[in-house]
């Protein structure tokens, strides 16, 4: 009675595979012929290209997505994003419409510009699946690229594209519409009347993102959901789709291992998309000629941007830090040029509470970790972690009870963010009230940089009226070390004329 | 720990030794227990975590060995609890409930137990390939209570032997936790763990709320609502829909029934559009009534005056909130419905000329919403691999069986009338006493009866020990939960097996 054996496959279990059926069956690489302009990118490549083309397209289209990525680092607008990218894409990356030839799709000038399109696409997504972090960025890049497309996409070339999708989405008759018009009305924020929307039943878990803000109709199972919100409904689908192949794409990666013709390629790529994500590179944030002492730590922090401020102030206050913070903070303060030794040092002064036994078994191991020292590999792990940056800093949606790191001006409530920012001497209303407003609009770098503007106002005046530093050095601060660097430089620029005279 | 001991061995050998062994002797339960211990330290199943638990765990062990009749830490003792898990926990349908039909598969195979000792040690990831083994785990290890995971991509045994990241939660029953702490702010009658009628109401609104938000707008149908043994209550949605859903539709779910945002110190918890969401309409709907009952009358929660001040600041007129004030300061102990009634009386005399009709009547859902809307502890639905505690195992503080309850007569149930273990087991031996014809049977279906299914034993139809007791009806309720869950499977596993060809049935399995 008792299956002592359960893990033995019974023979009748066992997969089986038809041959017959297999051999006839369609196969999953296909010739594809392109019939729209947009591409959800499903169907992998399958014809011949030459090595320099297979290099050549990848990195013009990592152009147009680093640039891509670097008008959402400094908040662009949808439109400032839109002028940016309209001649970069025309130049690297064109993809006209039906229209655009006489022969419309059949024209073979549309079909290398999709091939090329559908191509890089591909091999990108080689070079981009290696690590979760990349995944991600490249899953951002391409959506937004996507996204940017179909808004652009002629309205019936949209429509042709979006059916031959096979979405699934059921629409709503205009009896069935008018029997809930007013369930569609409560639930559906900004609407009118409901006649002004065509409606489509789809399975609510299509559209998790409307229903976890309550704003969509449900009924047993079925969300009804306004034509308007297509765009996020197939971007929500191109993302989904993206990230599962990107995931499957990395666990077919080490079949590569072999090839020495891609493989540097793919990897020559990576890197270089790599260097977007620290805008900050190795030993940026240093200050040539200054000492930083475990002691001079409280003395540089009126320096720091306010993440780091407020950690200062709460390791100061408390004693003590949690573990993201401490790590948050400790990368910082060895971007900032802190060396090991001076930072544990920091660490051990700081933990007034902790004995020493304490500290060398809970806290010690982690900062030499942050710095490279041990753990790992030693080969992989080079000088540990890269300072944070702030999307990093700000990607971070699990700022739980009792922590202090993450960004005060994403993950303060707006009081809190506004007493802090008085408790470090902001207090001219007309600036606080352009962080309350920036803040509003989730536009965080902006609060933050308006902040450095107006504390270091008169010497970025300075700076520009002799002419020492240019308007690239003043660009928007997107690393917290940078702010760092920047601030402790025009300060110190300030107070140095007047020395240097004496 | 010596890790030298196959881990198969272990197991196989006390599987043959247990079921003789007679369970009513306190000193042989003491033995078993003792003998549980050493398993402990054998065991290769510790997770790395928890091996420090047990290695502290283990100096008190020689104590409940030596007083094994003592109750022991849990407040049940662990011979009654023996004694629970031989004659009256419904193993067969658990794993019925778990593995979505008679014949055993992956569903429960790759299940997740997390088994809490009398000796409060935590072991995680066990899993058992079927019923018996199961039944047989928990009479040796007989622990004070178990909580279900999710299922794995693998066995979750076998987790050390993979590399990290392979073992992956695939599937587990979407869960909601009502935990009445979470209430402790808005009842007056009770705090911390202790409960009564009056303050049950809050759970049994909440039951409604969500209950009928997952059938009426989710679809899903087969809802489990099961007691926690104190003061709250879980929802196991079973439906396969529910079960296959990643993190973030669950997390969507949760963000979709949460209305109460923000800590205490936050203010007005309840900031919600108008118009309505048909969903927050109908739960209104459902309250208004419990408002007017629980809020008002049985907790009178605004007849303090710190409360009335609470209720003041979600009040939007100034004009109105100082007319309220001082109405009530001059009466200190007017009740909360006079008080409640005061709001509109004063608001129509017009004594303030700033007030808006629709402002004020916002503000009043929005108040009935903050009083009575469910708190529902969402980190729990979000993550598929949380735990939850099983049904039917007892709550170790009150002796309570965690049964479950009809959400159609959610009325009806009264968390103090739920059996506790003592009880039940006195009503065997009542029974037993007064059908002495039974003897015989009693003694049999201590060695097999609560586990294999009595009705199946063909010819001779045994009474089952939970059909003598009041654990009956809610055993019974749960097969017929059952039932309809695997009729709804079996459709969905004929197209399955269309393409594989069909399992031939191991003979002695029913």
């Amino acid at each position: 009675m008792i299956r002592q054996d359960a893990h033995r496959i019974d023979p009748k279990r066992r997969a089986t595979i038809d041959h017959k059926k297999r051999q006839f069956a369609t196969p999953t690489y296909k010739q594809q012929d392109y019939p729209h302009r947009l591409n959800l990118y499903d169907t992998p490549p399958t014809a011949e290209i030459t090595l320099e083309q297979f290099e050549q397209w990848a990195i013009d289209r990592l152009k147009v997505l680093a640039e891509i990525e670097a008008c959402s680092y400094r908040n662009k607008s949808p439109a400032e994003t839109e002028s940016h990218i309209t001649p970069l894409l025309s130049k690297f990356l064109p993809l006209s419409s039906n229209t655009a030839y006489p022969n419309g799709a059949a024209d073979p000038r549309l079909k290398n510009e999709r091939q090329k399109d559908h191509y890089s696409h591909f091999i990108l997504r080689l070079a981009f699946s290696a690590t979760e972090d990349l995944r991600r960025r490249f899953a951002r890049a391409e959506t937004m690229l996507f996204k940017f497309r179909f808004q652009k996409d002629d309205s019936r070339e949209r429509r042709a594209f979006i059916e031959s999708l096979n979405l699934d989405w059921e629409p709503v008759s205009e009896e069935e519409r008018n029997q809930v018009a007013e369930n569609l009305l409560g639930a559906t924020p900004g609407l009118r009347r409901v006649d002004e929307e065509t409606w489509y039943k789809v399975d609510w878990e299509k559209v998790a993102e409307l229903v976890e803000r309550r704003s969509v109709y449900m009924k047993r199972g079925k969300a009804y959901v306004p034509g308007r919100e297509q765009l996020s409904m197939i971007m929500a689908e191109f993302t989904a789709r993206l990230e599962r192949s990107l995931e499957l794409t990395s666990r077919a990666l080490p079949r590569l291992d072999e090839d020495d013709r891609l493989t540097p390629i793919l990897n020559h790529l990576s890197k270089n998309f790599g260097s977007a994500e620290s805008v900050y590179s190795e030993g940026e944030g240093h200050v040539d000629g200054t000492a930083i002492t475990a002691s001079s730590i409280d003395s540089l922090s009126q320096h720091f941007p306010l993440c780091m401020r407020s950690l200062h102030i709460n390791l100061r206050k408390n004693n003590h830090l949690k573990h993201f913070g401490r790590l948050q903070y400790t990368l910082f303060l060895k971007g900032i040029g802190l060396s090991l030794e001076e930072c544990i040092l920091f660490w051990r002064q700081s933990f007034k509470g902790k004995t020493d036994d304490e500290f060398n078994s809970q806290y010690k191991y982690n900062i030499r970790h942050a710095y490279g020292d041990v753990g790992g590999d030693v080969n992989r792990r080079g000088r540990g972690y890269p300072p944070y940056s702030c999307q990093k800093i700000l990607g971070d949606n699990n700022v739980g009870v009792g922590q202090a790191h993450g960004c005060p001006y994403r993950h303060f409530s707006v009081d809190n963010l506004v007493g802090l920012l008085q408790s470090t001497g902001v207090h001219d209303k007309e600036v606080l009230r352009g962080v309350r407003e920036d803040v509003g609009k989730q536009r965080y770098h902006i609060a933050c940089n308006r902040v450095f503007e107006w504390s270091h106002k008169s010497e970025i005046k300075k700076v520009k009226e002799d002419g020492t530093w240019s308007q690239a050095d003043l660009d928007t601060i997107v690393h917290p070390n940078t702010y760092f660097k920047r601030s402790y430089l025009l300060k110190t620029l300030a107070k140095a004329p007047p020395r240097g005279e004496a | 720990m010596p890790h030298s001991v196959s881990p198969a061995a272990s197991p196989s050998r006390d599987d043959g030794e247990l079921p003789d062994a007679p369970v009513d002797s306190a000193t042989e339960t003491g033995g078993v227990k003792l003998e549980d211990m050493f398993n402990d330290d054998d065991d290769e199943e510790f997770p790395a975590s928890s091996a420090q638990d047990v290695k502290m765990e283990s100096s008190p062990a020689p104590a409940p060995a030596a007083s094994a009749a003592a109750p022991g830490t849990s407040g049940v003792d662990t011979d009654v609890m023996l004694a629970f898990y031989q004659r009256l926990f419904p193993f067969r349908y658990l794993f019925q409930w778990l593995n979505h039909g008679v014949i055993p598969t992956k569903d429960f195979g790759n299940r997740e137990f997390a088994l809490t000792l009398q000796n409060d040690a935590y072991l995680r990831y066990q899993s058992y390939p079927t019923a018996d083994l199961f039944r047989k785990d928990i009479l040796k290890m007989n622990p004070s209570r178990f909580e279900i995971g999710p299922v794995y991509s693998t066995n979750p045994r076998d987790r050390k032997t993979l590399r990290g990241g392979q073992m992956k939660p695939v599937s587990k029953e979407l869960v909601f936790d009502i935990d009445m702490t979470d209430y402790d702010d808005i009842r007056t009658c009770c705090q911390g763990a202790s409960i009564c009628h009056k303050c049950w109401a809050f759970v049994t609104m909440a039951i409604k709320v969500i209950d009928s938000a997952l059938r009426e707008d989710f679809g899903f149908e087969h809802i489990l609502w099961v007691y926690s043994g104190r003061r709250g209550a879980h929802a196991w949605v079973c439906d396969p829909r529910a079960r296959n859903l990643p993190d973030d539709r669950r997390r969507a779910i949760a963000g979709y029934l949460e209305v109460l945002r923000g800590g205490s110190q936050s203010g007005k918890r309840v900031n919600i559009k108008r118009p309505l969401h048909p969903h927050v309409t109908r739960s209104l709907d459902l309250l208004k009534n419990y408002f007017a009952q629980t809020t008002l009358v049985d907790q009178d929660t605004f007849a303090g005056s710190e409360q009335a001040e609470k209720l003041l600041g979600l009040l939007p007129d100034k004009s109105l909130n100082e007319a309220l004030k001082r109405k009530w300061d001059s009466s200190p102990d007017r009740p909360s419905t006079s008080k409640w009634a005061d709001i509109d009386a004063l608001a129509k005399t017009g004594k303030s000329s700033t007030l808006n009709t629709t402002t004020l009547r916002d503000a009043k859902q929005d108040i009935v919403l903050e009083y009575t809307y469910p708190r529902l502890d969402a980190e729990v639905s979000k993550k598929m691999i949380h735990l939850l505690k099983s049904p039917f195992v007892i709550h170790p503080g009150t002796g309570r069986i965690c049964v479950p309850i009809d959400p159609r007569k959610a009325d009806e149930f009264d968390p103090l009338s739920v059996p506790t273990v003592m009880e039940l087991l006195g009503e065997i031996d009542a029974y037993d006493a007064k059908h002495p014809v039974g003897t015989q049977d009693a003694e049999m279906p201590d060695a097999e009866g609560s586990a294999m299914n009595g009705s199946d034993i063909k010819g001779t139809r045994k009474l089952q020990d939970y059909e003598k007791t009041s654990l009956k009806p809610y055993i019974e309720f749960f097969r017929s939960f059952i039932a309809n869950l695997l009729k709804e499977e079996r459709a969905v596993k004929r197209e399955r097996e269309e393409t594989v060809p069909p399992v031939k049935a191991d003979p002695m399995e029913f």
